[in-house]
């Protein structure tokens, strides 16, 4: 049985975000997947063309309006939902993006939402986390309904390169609210790696004690080519800024390398590093429940330690 | 009357470590502490917040499961909420059935804002608040860490994961609340024994038309994989030195 899969892509405008082919793997994962890539813009091209390299992806939708100029669940969420008749399954990604949008498709399809698709077990029984990821839930979707996914990105590899696949443009008739406007995003400039798909992550806890504190944590950064991240308590301090946070409500990824400065580990922080492949723990505190899961932990000061390592690379 | 309806939700409390049952039928429960859904909480504060400001005259909380529920409508009802709805229902509630559950009742009370929280620590669906909004026709504004009510429409900034989103949206509207909207106000004695006398409304599924369908069937729990416990080195020399050998410096 071919099960055909919509996959909405996640972009910035110029270029396709990593979350993205990472879905393109989980929907793989479902036999017989006919895979279909769709990108909203007001100018899919350069998106549309990186879609389209990505391998399993049988052909790639643009949907070109100018109100998809940035990405308003509201605004996009009819579009999707015009074009989603023939497919037996909808993804998007875990991520704002994909967790903001996918619901409301959900509801204007009236199908039933799979959030945070760990793995796939048949084209309608999936495994996700729930509370916190303490446990693991296999549920089961009711025949001959669609199933609408969000996809936990840190549970697949990325697609590779393949293609290219054609890329067809869409069109879809219907009215776009208005009760719905962009004003403004504030996004630190950085220049270092994204905190979703880097391989290194580097993260600071409350014992970074300030915004001043974190930037031994950016210093090590920078000589390791890794990105950055925080935990609730740094965030909620003021010491980084929310998009900085790692755990069940910030950001849950599975970089090559994390390393927990200063982070006691509390289990709501755990579930956003577990898939990571080797976790580096630096604490004051023995007893601190991060070394509970560190391969390989170190007890001690991280103003002393952290500045060592530095050195030492 | 300018309302806002806030939806809560029962769940295990934040602080309780998860056990699944062995036989991976569901997780431990019994005797275990229950609360409101912290982002619910959170939702509870902004709507009272917003009322103490003067931007709405009455704030209305909501909860669809089991009786149990009642004790969580209880402290709501003293944080200051004005009055409760409990719908009747047994068993796991999908987010669809809680969404229509939540239009009906959004359509009998024309509030100017419906506030939830962004997701419920329980099954981390995240879903609710956009269903509502789908199903409403109305906007929605999730992850929201600043609220302010202009004539007619919201001013919410979210937290994305770029940064941060600031979106004007219509009333009315759906928003869904983040960790850094507010800290909710403590619970003070008076205040629980003046809740006991608030009205607190009990209504059906089957009185408001909406059926518990099944579309989701949770099949099986069990436990996460769990990491090893791994090694500890003695200083950042030793570290630099485990971190080459494992090839990944």
């Amino acid at each position: 049985m071919s099960s055909k899969i919509l996959i909405v892509a996640e972009h910035d405008g110029a270029k396709l975000n990593p979350s993205t082919a990472k879905c393109v793997t989980c929907a793989r994962a479902i036999d017989g997947a006919d895979i279909t890539l769709v990108v909203c813009a007001v100018n899919a091209a350069a998106v549309a063309a990186e879609a389209a390299q990505l391998a399993g992806v049988s052909r790639v939708l643009t949907l070109e309006n100018s109100a998809n100029e940035h990405a308003l669940a509201a605004v996009l969420a009819p579009q999707i939902a015009a074009l989603a008749e023939p497919y037996s399954h909808v993804f998007g990604p875990s991520t704002t993006f994909g967790k903001d949008l996918m619901a409301r498709i959900s509801g204007l399809l009236d199908a039933p939402q799979v959030s945070d698709i760990m793995a796939v077990e048949s084209p309608t029984r999936f495994r996700r986390p729930i509370y916190a990821g303490n446990a693991i839930l296999t549920v089961e979707v009711a025949t001959g309904s669609k199933v609408i996914g969000t996809v936990r990105t840190a549970s697949f590899a990325a697609a590779a390169a393949g293609g290219p696949a054609p890329i067809e443009k869409a069109a879809v008739n219907v009215e776009l609210p208005k009760h719905t406007r962009f004003v403004s995003i504030s996004a630190a400039r950085s220049d270092r790696p994204d905190l979703q798909s880097a391989a290194r992550v580097i993260s600071g806890g409350r014992a970074l004690g300030s915004a001043e504190g974190f930037k031994i944590l950016y210093a090590l950064a920078d000589k390791l080519g890794a990105a950055v991240g925080a935990s609730r308590a740094a965030v909620d301090a003021g010491y980084a800024p929310n998009e900085m946070q790692v755990g069940q409500t910030g950001k849950i990824i599975a970089p090559e390398l994390y390393v927990a400065i200063g982070i006691s580990g509390a289990i709501q922080h755990l579930t956003g590093i577990k898939d990571a492949r080797t976790i580096v723990a630096i604490n004051k505190d023995a007893e601190a429940p991060i070394f509970e899961v560190a391969d390989i932990g170190l007890v001690g000061d991280l103003f002393q330690i952290v500045p060592e390592i530095e050195r030492l690379l | 009357m300018k309302r806002i309806l806030v939806g809560i939700k029962r769940v295990v409390d934040y602080n309780v470590r998860i056990r699944v049952k062995p036989d991976g039928s569901g997780v431990v429960t019994d005797g275990v502490k229950m609360s409101i859904n912290p982002f619910d909480e959170i939702a509870l504060e902004e709507a009272l917040r917003i009322k103490e400001r003067g931007g709405a005259e009455e704030v209305v909380v909501v909860t669809v499961g089991p009786a149990d529920c009642q004790q969580q409508l209880r402290t709501a009802l003293a944080m200051g909420a004005d009055r409760a709805l409990h719908v009747q229902a047994d068993g796991g509630i999908e987010p669809l059935v809680t969404a229509r559950v939540m239009l009906k009742l959004v359509e009998r009370e024309q509030p100017l804002l419906v506030i939830l929280g962004k997701q419920a620590i329980d099954d981390d669906n995240g879903q609710t608040g956009q269903l509502l909004a789908a199903l409403w026709n109305r906007p929605q504004a999730t992850y929201a860490s600043k609220v302010e009510l202009h004539d007619g429409a919201a001013r919410v900034t979210r937290e994305v994961d770029a940064g941060l989103e600031t979106l004007d949206v219509d009333l009315p509207a759906v928003i869904t609340t983040d960790l850094r909207l507010n800290e909710p106000r403590y619970v003070k004695l008076p205040d629980i024994m003046k809740a006991k006398k608030k009205p607190l409304d009990t209504l059906t599924l089957s009185a408001l038309g909406v059926e518990p369908r099944v579309q989701l069937k949770a099949v099986s729990w069990s436990p996460p994989a769990q990491r090893q416990k791994g090694v500890l080195v003695k200083d950042a020399a030793e570290l630099v030195a485990a971190l080459k050998q494992k090839g990944l410096l």
